[in-house]
């Protein structure tokens, strides 16, 4: 199909508590996704950053400084923030880039390294400013997701044990992925002794923050072909929406949802509306999905995208998990990578580590986390202010 | 119990007095209503109205979730010393048609709530502060 690009290389520093400047992570990131690419630096005509803003000014204008510390050579550059989306954005302007012909090869970029200690707004008395209400109030970030899983639990009777077991599947995927943060597998038990956090989520239900860093070098079907890679994965979709009013779920850091009292409005799922257009875009359905990378906050949001992504019916997602079905060699595996319960969240670079691992997962590269002869990936994620994207790729 | 008198945390969310409501606005054009106030622009894409009212929120609604926090939040949260974990409901308000967040009144725990249960508004305090005892609004069962 004609909006489709290539994925030529993929590269990511690993992820850790490491400390260092976040742009050695981008540079590392780079540097690998230009070796699997076989394509030299000089030849990327176009730098697309997810920004961080965590780091201060150099992180504002992460396409250039990006650029800057690979050499620069006098590509374009651009920079995307659009929090947990912001890779996906930035990889939606390289192929906006590519496919009109502006340029052939582009970076996609994003790194990010985590301050230190508890993220809290700003002092004083400010309640315009919801971040400072909802924390007065005593209203923090596992709140949210602990209200989402709590429902679950009532409406389809989801259970602790269930959650645990997402913690214990992705942590067994996690552990032969010599990228994530956390190798170490548990048990259900380990889990549950884990000191409770917002009932019903224990600490090893929630995912840390990170450092870290991931690279993708794209580039027009004709190039990939030129160069011998015209089987490399391809881009299908990248579905960046917006929510629609009114949103009926209550989302961070709202102290309050929508009101869809008005004539004509009706109370949407922001999660459930990602993927729609995903899917549209590719031309193809939840059937054809063979393995999924979606953002696991909290266990219990991992079988909530399940059926954002419609992988099965509303509620039947513990279902699946029981029977093994999202394990790697179940019938869809669901985060092979290990997901953010074992990486850890590093914003900008998230969304763009989701499609690294589908990459190599298409390609056949995965070692023992294989899906095997998984031919059609899509990736979910969702952050703040109206941001989330689902990207699928295809070979 | 210090005799300090009693003050909104925040000021002009919601009425004080017995039987509280918390204070939204309602779009002139379309009837969406807004809590916090919205008062410049209508967030309906169908509406273009920048006129709004002040009106009381119902007061009583069903819990569409909750939970609670085990862990002392960073400020501007002000934590009793020591720290006594709390309740939160997210309660739906059926006129409405949105989900309002806050505490829930103490001695409530996660065991007795539901999804579904009629719950009210009420006052409580939320800190103590140098002048006074600073109130909000928090769920409580309906008895
Ligand atoms: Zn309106």
């Amino acid at each position: 199909m004609s909006n489709e690009i290539a994925i030529l290389g993929a590269g990511m520093h690993p992820w850790g508590k490491w400390g260092r400047n976040f742009v050695e992570y981008g540079v590392a990131a780079a540097r690998e996704a230009l070796a699997d690419a076989g394509v030299p630096w000089r030849d990327v005509r176009f730098v697309s950053g997810g920004a961080t803003v965590r780091c201060g000014y150099p992180g504002y204008v992460a396409g250039a400084t990006f650029a800057q510390a690979l050499g620069w050579q006098g590509a374009e550059v651009n920079t995307s923030y659009a929090a947990c989306a912001s890779g996906s954005q930035a990889l939606a302007a390289a192929r906006n880039k590519i496919l009109a012909g502006e340029c052939e090869v582009a970076l996609v970029i994003g790194a990010d390294t985590t301050p230190k200690g508890f993220l809290a707004p700003a002092g004083g008395y400010r309640p315009e400013d919801p971040d400072w209400v909802r924390f007065y109030l005593g209203i923090t970030n596992p709140t949210y997701f602990a209200l989402y899983a709590r429902r679950r639990m009532d409406l389809y009777g989801d259970t602790q044990a269930d959650f645990a077991k997402v913690k214990v599947k992705n942590a067994a995927a996690g552990s032969k992925n010599p990228r994530a943060r956390y190798t170490k597998c548990f048990t259900e038990e380990d889990v549950a002794a884990s000191a409770m956090v917002a009932d019903p989520l224990r600490l090893m239900d929630i995912c840390a923050t990170s450092d870290g860093g991931a690279a993708l070098i794209v580039s027009s079907v004709d190039y990939a072909k030129r160069i011998g890679k015209g089987d490399a994965p391809r881009i299908a979709a990248i579905s960046t929406v917006t929510p629609s009013f009114a949103s009926g779920v209550v989302e961070m850091p709202d102290i309050a949802t929508d009101s869809a009292a008005a004539e004509g409005i009706e109370a949407q799922s922001f999660r459930a509306a990602l993927p729609i257009k995903a899917y549209e875009e590719a031309g193809i359905g939840p059937e054809d999905v063979d393995v999924a990378e979606v953002y696991d906050l909290s266990t219990a949001l991992e079988l909530d995208w399940i059926e954002d992504l419609r992988l099965c019916e509303r509620g039947d997602a513990a279902k699946l998990l029981r029977g093994g079905d999202t394990r790697i060699g179940g019938r869809i595996p669901v985060n092979p990578s290990g997901g953010l319960a074992c990486f850890g969240e590093a914003v900008p670079a998230q969304a763009l580590a989701q499609v690294c691992e589908l990459t190599w997962q298409l390609r056949g590269q995965s070692g023992e986390r294989q899906v095997e002869g998984a031919r059609v990936g899509i990736t979910a994620n969702q952050g703040l202010f109206g941001h989330g994207s689902s990207v699928i790729i295809k070979r | 119990m210090s005799d300090k008198p009693l003050a909104a945390a925040i000021d002009g969310w919601h009425t004080l007095g017995e039987q509280p409501h918390l204070i939204g606005t309602r779009c002139c054009g379309c009837g969406t209503y807004f809590f916090p106030k919205q008062t410049h622009y209508c967030k309906n894409p169908d509406c273009d109205s920048n006129e709004f009212e002040e009106v009381e929120l119902s007061r009583t609604g069903t819990v569409w979730s909750y939970t609670n926090a085990c862990y002392k939040p960073p400020a501007p949260f002000v934590a009793a010393e020591p720290f006594e974990p709390y309740t939160i409901a997210a309660v739906q308000l059926e006129k409405e048609q949105m989900t309002v967040l806050g505490q829930v009144v103490a001695g409530v725990s996660t065991a007795d709530l539901k999804v579904g249960m009629p719950m009210e508004l009420v006052l409580e305090t939320l800190h103590e502060a140098e002048d006074d005892i600073k109130v909000t609004w928090k769920w409580k069962p309906v008895a």
